[in-house]
């Protein structure tokens, strides 16, 4: 598993290296969206819940909510944000 | 059938990967981000419908719950994602990282709870995944709330002496009852936990509340790699290799993009953590020399001026997305260009709250790509420009960034307008920008104030250059 850590920080490094400072914002948006895998933990947690355990139940289903607000909300925001770089095809022209 | 979990998970890692390098480049950008929650998609069906069990595979207990979860966070992120204003973009992934950040506090406090008797003999590396999931998980939600709430306005800066100092000492703190702790629960007692939880939670305010507004996107940054690190822990507790790929992947893209933006801002992070900007603000507000008189203009003048000028230069600030006045500065260029007015505008990497912000607001309005000039292409245009109209930016265009090695600004890159023929700013009084400076740009005999709501002002100016 280091392996793969010390892997990807690299691939992390790499990718980010050198792009234009229009992106930066939409690129924090779409990491921020990304790092919402820690959805799938809450999905493990509720898994590891008993049927009749309420006070981890109620946890873990807040906690699931909020990991797909981080994903889903992530996505969309980042979608409208690059809407606005679709190329326009002509100078001035409308698509 | 057996390993489609796996698969699964390798795709939903691949799609993170290849989103974000797509995403680094603007042609496929837009791609890229679907390609990143396709691979979530796979990821998330992986986990739930795949489980590995004694019969064979299966889906995830309680999924019932879980879906019902996953349909509320998706309605409501899909609503609250979809009816922000593009100006308030800054603070709303803030607060969608702050929900990430809970979310991996949340595991870490049941799985805790989870483990019951067993923490005595708990393996160090399983202990070190929770209490670090949980202490990185809350100040990242604590850090990017008081973030949202800054940047929209609700939360002012707060700072006291000795900051730096005690926010060391509270880290120290934080380690410090992480380890005993460990000693403590393995006899029932919870104390400490609960005590870690609150000192992150205090950390969390200390560290992002003195930072000034303009370094926020800085802040933001550094908290989402902080969730993504969050997010990895988790990967390491579950021997998740899609969480821990695409946390670690967030956590150093992340660090990596912080510095960058604070690269284009001239800055070095410590210098941002530091707040120098903020910290000598209450400095800056005594020796802040008001000398010189301000001169005032009228929209009419402003208007004959670009009217007949060769060459007019916008430098769009956070006022421009305050006022919402993206429409109107496009209607005013259109209008000019008409005229046969050649009109560019000056993008800093930093105008507004995040880089690349006026850049979005500006395509809303459908203005061509290439009229958005970044500034090391603009700069040298400055002097053979008639008039530079200043739309609500203002510490970007402080020459005092430049000449006086005292200000707290010293050594940030910044538009060059004083070249100019003629400057026009428009700005709603005389208050400093963000860094809380003065501005002797202001002061300058070549420029001229048009004070009132930015975008008022750019349809006094519309309607000026039409009736001339």
């Amino acid at each position: 598993m280091i392996y793969l850590v010390i892997l990807m920080v690299f691939v992390g490094i790499e990718l980010i290296g050198h792009v234009p400072s229009v992106l930066h914002t939409p690129l924090m948006s779409g990491a921020n969206a990304i790092h919402g895998v820690v959805l799938i933990g809450a999905i493990y947690v509720m898994d590891h819940a008993a049927e009749d355990d309420m006070l981890s139940l109620v946890v873990g289903f807040i906690g699931v909510i909020v990991g797909t607000l981080n994903v889903i909300g992530g996505f969309v925001v980042t979608d409208r944000m690059l809407e606005m770089f679709k190329k326009k095809p002509g100078k001035g022209g409308k698509s | 059938m057996k390993h489609l979990q796996e698969v699964l998970f390798l795709l939903g890692s691949l799609g993170f990967v290849v989103g974000l390098k797509m995403m680094g480049k603007p042609n496929s950008a837009r791609k890229g981000n679907l390609v990143a929650a396709a691979g979530m998609l796979f990821a998330l069906l992986g986990i739930m419908f795949f489980k590995h069990g004694q019969e064979g595979i299966h889906v995830v207990n309680n999924v019932g719950l879980i879906a019902a979860a996953i349909g509320v966070g998706t309605l409501v992120g899909w609503l609250m994602a979809k009816r922000v204003q593009m100006t308030a973009m800054p603070e709303m992934v803030s607060l969608f990282n702050g929900m990430g950040g809970l979310c991996a506090a949340l595991i870490s406090l049941l799985e805790w709870k989870f483990k019951g008797d067993a923490i005595a003999n708990m393996p160090a590396g399983e202990y070190l995944a929770i209490i670090a999931g949980l202490i990185i998980g809350t100040v990242s939600f604590v850090g990017s709330i008081v973030a949202w709430g800054k940047l929209s306005g609700k939360l002012g800066d707060f700072r006291f002496p000795g900051q730096q100092f005690i926010n060391i000492i509270m880290l120290l703190a934080i380690a410090g009852t992480a380890w005993m702790n460990l000693g403590a629960a393995s006899e029932g007692n919870m104390l400490y936990f609960y005590l870690v939880i609150i000192l992150a939670a205090v950390y969390g305010l200390l560290f992002v509340f003195p930072i000034g507004g303009a370094d926020m996107p800085v802040v933001i940054s550094l908290l989402n790699s902080f969730t993504g690190v969050a997010a990895a822990c988790g990967g390491f507790l579950y021997h998740n290799n899609v969480m821990l790929m695409g946390g670690v992947l967030v956590g150093s893209a992340g660090t990596i993009l912080t510095i960058v933006m604070c690269k284009a801002m001239n800055r070095s992070l410590t210098n941002v953590l530091i707040g120098a900007v903020g910290g000598s603000s209450a400095a800056a507000d005594s020796t802040g020399k008001s000398g010189g008189t301000v001169r005032e203009v009228q929209a009419t003048d402003v208007a004959i001026l670009m009217k007949y000028a060769q060459k007019v230069i916008v430098v769009p600030g956070y006022g421009l997305a305050v006022a919402q006045a993206q429409h109107v500065v496009h209607e005013l260029e259109g209008l000019l260009e008409s005229e046969g007015v050649e009109v560019k505008y000056a993008i800093h990497p930093v105008a507004g709250r995040m880089p690349g912000h006026m850049n979005v607001l500006l395509a809303e309005s459908n203005v061509s790509y290439d009229k958005l000039v970044e500034m090391e292409h603009i700069n040298p245009e400055f002097a053979t420009t008639d008039v530079v109209l200043v739309v609500g930016a203002n510490d970007v265009v402080n020459p005092s960034a430049k000449t006086d090695p005292a200000s707290p600004i010293y050594g940030m890159p910044i538009l060059d307008v004083e070249n100019a023929k003629q400057i026009v700013v428009l700005k709603r009084s005389m208050k400093s920008g963000y860094a809380g400076i003065e501005n002797e740009l202001f002061y300058n005999s070549k420029c001229g104030m048009l004070f009132g709501d930015a975008k008022e002002s750019l349809q006094k100016l519309v309607n000026e250059v039409k009736t001339l």
